[in-house]
């Protein structure tokens, strides 16, 4: 067994671009859902129309740079549009309608009359040249030891870990605001918000578009990386891997969202390289798993790593939510 | 300032200076009427008790004049400011603010936290307002005002503590002090006294005096007839969705219309 090449293969994801996105997710979704208390079950799709948004600019012949900025705003008036007919309803049917409704927009982006500006299930590609030639690290490698990344690495990896610092650090200022401790009042009483005459309604939209605006600069890093976009990479359980990301480190905490999601990914990542490597080099394991049925184990572990969460530590890493006050409320 | 004596003793009364008044207010759950008052007014700078048999309407009357639920018809004037439509938190805007029957602080935010969410001048409190920045000198000032109030309801030692920590007794405290950030003129009390203990009470009942004294005008809903008789300056009678007798404690407590409808209409309570 090579133990260092699975320590490696947890260790790249954790700093690397896919953590990096998931960070930006879950900063997103922790203003959401740790700070507002929306139980926003359609999260991806704002992924997605930040990734779809920058991809179908480019396409029709904008620059890639109008192409984000097209991606945040559609994000975020994506959460407009699915707000103002649901933010008013319960919590629960909140969650619903917003599952509802990021399934509709991923069907319909891959349906094939949506393909002239989709690419329907094909998707779009190359269309990040710009970001690409941008970067300023030449061709070879890059590391430490046995940790090891190209040039064209090396520049998506310092591009979104600097996204996820500027989206830490402007949640962190709009958070310590009064701004901020109403969105939290919100997530603790709304009733009791509003018979102090604030607008609560206002306050779960913004914090819905604010939210999905960040989320989008997932969407849209993962596209840039990979020069490519399928709807397929927007599934539900996206939502779903962001929300146990978001508890993990602790919702409601300014840095839990990146923490829970640079470990979930280091397990994730580290478990996929293991199985791999048990499957191969274990002779029963591999008499029992296909090397596709190997790959699967990393999502029995996330749902096993869920249970235990809410079980064992529902505050997650950082204490978020329930910030020590246990059963006392 | 407490009600002329001049004012008649029957359902609907005119008053000198009403702050509220309300007219033709209806509404209905399927086919029971919860709520239909022809007319009532609410005499400025008094404590009016709204009491009344379970069932008679006092919370969603509650809940219809701060906006919380829409009536079917009618509608209510604060101040001279029509009310209709309104939604719950403009209402409290414009100065009427409630606390619930069930306490409702906000148990992970501190005890400060919880005044100062509630403080009515704050440019930080919109989005583009926490933006922009420069709101730390208002909020300083909040903070000095919500330190007075807490003072003042013997919270302060707990201004730092979660709101989930406090007694309650000191959740009902804190949900009144907090109404008073946003500089009400009628304060809505739905059962300020209940599931408190006995001394906590009276400490209770002479912060709803103070708030009198200082201006304001306060409606509650009460249980504790001891308590109504106590702290009411007038006290209006809600049965079935009507009001059934208005007036001073002492003279209502001897209505005829009121006694039946706490021990049952028509019929001895063995008939039924």
């Amino acid at each position: 067994m090579d133990w260092i090449q699975i320590l490696v293969a947890g260790v790249l994801a954790t700093v690397g671009p896919v953590t990096a996105g998931y960070a930006l997710s879950a900063i997103g979704l922790n203003l959401q859902f740790g700070y507002a208390g929306l139980l926003n079950f359609g999260h991806v799709a704002f992924m997605l129309m930040g990734g779809y948004g920058t991809a179908m600019t480019v396409e029709f012949g904008g620059p890639l740079w109008l192409g984000v900025l097209v991606g945040i705003a559609a994000a975020a008036l994506f959460g407009l549009l699915i707000g103002i007919p649901t933010l008013r309803l319960r919590a629960d049917y909140f969650a619903i309608t917003s599952i509802a409704a990021a399934e509709v927009l991923r069907l319909v982006v891959r349906s094939s009359w949506a393909e002239p500006l989709t690419g329907g299930v094909f998707g779009i590609q190359g269309f990040a040249g710009d970001f690409h030639g941008l970067n300023p690290f030449p061709a070879g490698l890059y590391g430490l030891g046995p940790f090891v990344v190209t040039g064209r690495a090396l520049w998506v990896i310092v591009a979104g870990w600097v996204l996820v610092l500027l989206a830490t650090l402007f949640v962190a200022r709009i958070m310590r605001s009064p701004w901020g401790r109403v969105l939290k009042a919100i997530r603790e009483d709304e009733d009791a918000t509003r018979s102090l005459g604030k607008n609560v309604f206002a306050y779960k939209l913004q914090a819905l578009m604010i939210g999905g605006g960040i989320a989008s600069l997932a969407g849209i890093l993962f596209a840039v990386e990979q020069q490519s976009i399928y709807p397929a990479s927007f599934e539900p359980r996206i939502t779903f891997i962001v929300f146990v990301m978001v508890i993990l480190g602790g919702a409601g905490t300014i840095w839990g969202a990146v923490l829970g999601a640079a470990v979930f990914n280091f397990l994730f990542f580290g478990i996929d390289a293991l199985m791999a490597r048990l499957q191969a080099n274990v002779d029963w394991i591999g008499a029992i798993l296909s090397p596709a049925e190997a790959g699967l184990i990393k999502y029995v572990f996330v749902g096993i790593a869920l249970i235990l969460l809410i079980v064992f530590r529902a505050q997650g890493l950082l204490r978020g939510r329930d910030e020590g006050l246990g059963d006392a409320t | 300032m407490r009600p002329e004596p001049a004012i008649p003793h029957e359902p609907g009364a005119p008053k000198p200076d009403p702050v509220l008044t309300v007219t033709g207010m209806r509404r209905s759950f399927g086919g029971l009427r919860a709520v239909d008052i022809d007319h009532l007014e609410i005499q400025r700078r008094t404590i009016t008790s709204l009491i009344g048999p379970n069932g008679a309407g006092k919370t969603t009357f509650f809940n219809l004049l701060t906006g919380f639920e829409a009536p079917d018809q009618g509608d209510h004037m604060l101040d001279g400011d029509l009310l209709l439509g309104i939604p719950a938190h403009q209402v409290a805007q414009r100065g009427m603010v409630r606390t619930f029957q069930l306490t409702k602080v906000l148990p992970r935010l501190t005890v400060l936290e919880n005044m100062l969410v509630a403080a009515k001048d704050q440019p930080g409190s919109s989005f583009l307002g926490a933006l922009r920045g420069g709101w730390g000198g208002q909020e300083r000032e909040n903070e000095k005002e919500a330190g007075e109030i807490l003072d003042r309801f013997g919270l302060a030692a707990m201004a730092d503590e979660y709101a989930g920590r406090l007694s309650g007794g000191q959740r009902k405290l804190l949900e009144m002090a907090r109404v008073l950030m946003v500089r009400p003129t009628v304060i809505m009390l739905d059962e300020p006294t209940a599931g408190v203990n006995p001394v906590l009470i009276q400490s209770l009942l002479e912060h709803v005096k103070d708030l009198r004294d200082a201006g304001m005008t306060v409606v509650l809903v009460e249980h504790d007839m001891d308590v109504v008789q106590s702290i009411s300056d007038w006290v209006v009678v809600m049965a079935e969705g009507h009001v059934i007798a208005e007036g001073p404690p002492k003279v209502v407590a001897r209505n005829p219309a009121v006694i039946e409808a706490y021990l049952g209409r028509h019929r001895g309570v063995e008939d039924q």
